[in-house]
C-alpha cells in the first residue's frame, strides 16, 4: 500500500508542483488545472495511439500545458479578466477540445508502450513506477530549482509578492505572470500524461477536483516541511503529493467507495487549511501564557524586594 | 543643462463625463535640470501623488507630454520607464518584496534593465559589497542579508527602499512623502539618509513631503502645487529666502 501510494504520488508530484507554482509564487488561485491536467492525458494518448513514442507524448503533453497557460495568461494579464474567472474560462474551453482530441470520453492506450516500459522488464510494476516517477520528479525539480536561482527565476518571485515594487523595478509583470501560468500548467499536463500512461487510458473526466488535489498537497507539504529556501519548498510539494496519495488510499482501505473520493478530497482539504490555522493559535497561546506567567514571576520578585526594602527602611 | 525631465501641457481627468469627474492634473508644466533636488508641497489632494504616478506611469496622461532624457515616454511601461527613474512610496511595504531576503531585494533594484535572464542572481563575491552598501544606512541591516524583508521594521525597510532606488543609478528619483510613515527620530535618519545619498551620487530628485521644515531645509528648489496647478516654483537663492509664514500664507 504504501509502496503504490508512493509511487502514484510522485506521478503526482508535477501537478503539486504546477499548482505551488501559480497558487504559492504568482499567489493566484489558477482553475486552468481542471482543464489542463486531461489536455494533457488526452494529448499523449491520442498522440501515442498515433505511433509516437511515450516519451513524445509527454513532452508535447507538457507542450500542450504551458499552451492553456498561455491562453490563461493572456485573459488575465492583458483582458484584465479577474484570475479565478480566466481560469474557469479556459478550463471550460479544454473541455470541448479534450473532446475533439479523443473523439469520444474515454480513450483506452492498446498495446502502446508507455514510460514504464523503458525500465528493466524484470522489476515489478510498483517497483517501475516509483522509479519513472523519481526519474521525472528529479528533472523537475532540479530544473525548476535551478530556474529561481536566475535572474529570471527571482524576478517571477518577485512578480508574484509584491506586483508595484517589481515594475518600477523594471520587470514586465505581465510577462512573468504569463510565464507563471505557462510552466505551472505544462507541469500539471506533464502530470495528466503520466497519469493517464500509467491508468491505461484517458477520460474526460479526470480533471475534476485535480484543483483541490494541487491545493491539498501543497498544503500537506507544508505542514510536513516548512522553510523559504526553494529546494525545500519544492520538496515539500514532493512530500505532499505522496502523503496525499497515502491517505486517499488508506481512506479506500477502509472501505470508502472511488464515487466519494471527490468529497473526501474535498474535506481532506479543509482539514489542512485549518490545521496550521489551529496549530499556530495553540501555539501563540501557549507562548503567551509562558511569557505572562514569566512577567508574573517578575513582578513578584520585584514586589518583595520592594517590600523588604521597605522593612529594612522602617527599621531604620 | 540638460533636462531631466519636461512635463508638457499635462492633464489628468478621473471619471471623466460622469457626476464625479474630476479635473485633477490641469495644464501641468515642469522642466527639471540635471542636478535638481525638487521639494513639492500642496495641500491633500492638490494632485501631487497623481503627477509623480503620471511621470512614472502608474497612471497614464490624459493629455499632454512627458519626456525623460530627451524622448517622449507618455505611452511606454512603468517597468520601461524605470530604466530612467526609482521611487520610493509612503508605505514602507509597497517597495521592498516582503517574502525575499535583502540581499534578493537589493540584486531587483540593481538592474532594471536586464530583468529577464538565465544567469545565477546571488554571486558569493558579492556578498562583501551588499554588506558595505547596508552599512552606509547605519542601520544595522548589514547583519541581515538573508532575512527576509517582512521581518524588518517600517524604518529598517524604508531605509533599504531608498539604497534600493539608489542603486540602478536613476535619472530620477522620486519620493513621494517617503517618511511620513515613519516616528519623528526615524524620519529625521531617513530624512538625512536621503541627502546624502541624493548629495553623495547628485541624483536628480523630485520628493513630495507635508513637512514645511524639510521643504525649506533640503534642496535646491521647491515646487508648490495647488489644485492641479503650479503655483510657485522657486530655486537658489529665491528658495533659500523664504520661510515657514511666506509658505503658509502661499498656501492660502
Ligand atoms: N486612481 C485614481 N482614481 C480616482 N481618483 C483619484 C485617483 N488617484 C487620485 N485620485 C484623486 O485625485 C485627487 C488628488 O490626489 P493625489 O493623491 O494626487 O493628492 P496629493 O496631492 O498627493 O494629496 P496628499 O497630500 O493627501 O497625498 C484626490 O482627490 C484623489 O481622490
Ligand atoms: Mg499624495
Amino acid at each position: 500500500m504504501l509502496i503504490s501510494s508512493l509511487g502514484q504520488g510522485l506521478l503526482w508530484a508535477p501537478l503539486a508542483i504546477g499548482v505551488f507554482i501559480t497558487f504559492r509564487i504568482l499567489d493566484i488561485p489558477d482553475l486552468t488545472t481542471e482543464g489542463s491536467f486531461p489536455f494533457g492525458a488526452a494529448i499523449a494518448v491520442s498522440l501515442m495511439l498515433k505511433g509516437q513514442s511515450a516519451i513524445t507524448a509527454a513532452v508535447v503533453g507538457f507542450l500542450a500545458g504551458c499552451l492553456a497557460g498561455l491562453v490563461t495568461g493572456i485573459l488575465d494579464t492583458k483582458f484584465r479578466i479577474p484570475s479565478l474567472l480566466a481560469g474557469i474560462l479556459t478550463m471550460t474551453g479544454l473541455y470541448s477540445i479534450n473532446m475533439h482530441i479523443m473523439g469520444k470520453s474515454n480513450v483506452p492506450l492498446l498495446d502502446q508502450k508507455v514510460l514504464t516500459e523503458y525500465l528493466p522488464a524484470g522489476w515489478n510494476l510498483e517497483i517501475q513506477t516509483i522509479i519513472l516517477g523519481l526519474i521525472v520528479t528529479v528533472i523537475v525539480v532540479t530544473l525548476l530549482y535551478l530556474m529561481f536561482k536566475t535572474r529570471l527565476g527571482l524576478s517571477l518571485m518577485a512578480t508574484g509578492n509584491n506586483k508595484e515594487m517589481s515594475s518600477a523595478n523594471g520587470i514586465n509583470t505581465d510577462g512573468m505572470i504569463i510565464f507563471g501560468y505557462m510552466i505551472s500548467n505544462g507541469f500539471i499536463a506533464l502530470s495528466g500524461a503520466l497519469i493517464a500512461q500509467s491508468n491505461g487510458y484517458a477520460d474526460i473526466g479526470m480533471g475534476i477536483g485535480t484543483i483541490v488535489i494541487g491545493l491539498a498537497s501543497v498544503l500537506v507539504g507544508e505542514i510536513f516541511l516548512r522553510g523559504h529556501n526553494i529546494l525545500t519548498r519544492l520538496i515539500a510539494m514532493v512530500v505532499g503529493a505522496i502523503v496525499y496519495r497515502l491517505l486517499l488510499t488508506v481512506a479506500m482501505g477502509l472501505g470508502f467507495p472511488p464515487d466519494d473520493l471527490k468529497i473526501l478530497s474535498a474535506i481532506i482539504l479543509v482539514i489542512v487549511i485549518c490545521v496550521p490555522i489551529i496549530q499556530n493559535r495553540i501555539r501563540t497561546k501557549r507562548q503567551l501564557k509562558k511569557y505572562l506567567a514569566q512577567m508574573e514571576e517578575q513582578d513578584d520578585e520585584s514586589i518583595t524586594s520592594e517590600a523588604s526594602t521597605k522593612g529594612l527602611l522602617s527599621r531604620d | 543643462m540638460m533636462k531631466v525631465l519636461q512635463v508638457k501641457h499635462l492633464q489628468k481627468v478621473f471619471f471623466p463625463g460622469t457626476d464625479n469627474e474630476r479635473h485633477i492634473l490641469k495644464n501641468i508644466n515642469l522642466q527639471v535640470e540635471e542636478g535638481d533636488f525638487i521639494s513639492v508641497i500642496g495641500n491633500n489632494g492638490a494632485g501631487k501623488s497623481t503627477l509623480l504616478n503620471t511621470i512614472a506611469g502608474t497612471l497614464q496622461a490624459d493629455a499632454g507630454e512627458i519626456d525623460l532624457v530627451d524622448h517622449d515616454v507618455s505611452k511606454k511601461s512603468v517597468a520601461y520607464r524605470s530604466r530612467f527613474m526609482s521611487r520610493v512610496f509612503q508605505d514602507p511595504k509597497m517597495g521592498t518584496a516582503g517574502d525575499l531576503t535583502v540581499m534578493q531585494n537589493l540584486i531587483l533594484a540593481q538592474d532594471h534593465q536586464h530583468t529577464v535572464n538565465l544567469k545565477w542572481y546571488q554571486k558569493k563575491n558579492d556578498i562583501p559589497q551588499y554588506q558595505e552598501l547596508l552599512k552606509t544606512l547605519n542601520m544595522g541591516l548589514e547583519n541581515f542579508l538573508d532575512t527576509q524583508v517582512k521581518y524588518l521594521s517600517g524604518g529598517q525597510r524604508q531605509a533599504l527602499s531608498l539604497l534600493m532606488a539608489t542603486l540602478s543609478k536613476p535619472k530620477l528619483l522620486l519620493l513621494d512623502e517617503h517618511t511620513a510613515a515613519l516616528d519623528p527620530k526615524t524620519s529625521h535618519e531617513v530624512m538625512k539618509i536621503t541627502d546624502d545619498m541624493v548629495q553623495k551620487k547628485h541624483l536628480t530628485t523630485m520628493m513630495i513631503t507635508h513637512k514645511m521644515s524639510d521643504a525649506l531645509k533640503y534642496g535646491n528648489r521647491l515646487v508648490m502645487v495647488q489644485d492641479g496647478q503650479i503655483k510657485l516654483d522657486v530655486r537658489g537663492v529665491q528658495k533659500n529666502n523664504l520661510d515657514k509664514e511666506q509658505l503658509l500664507a502661499a498656501f492660502e
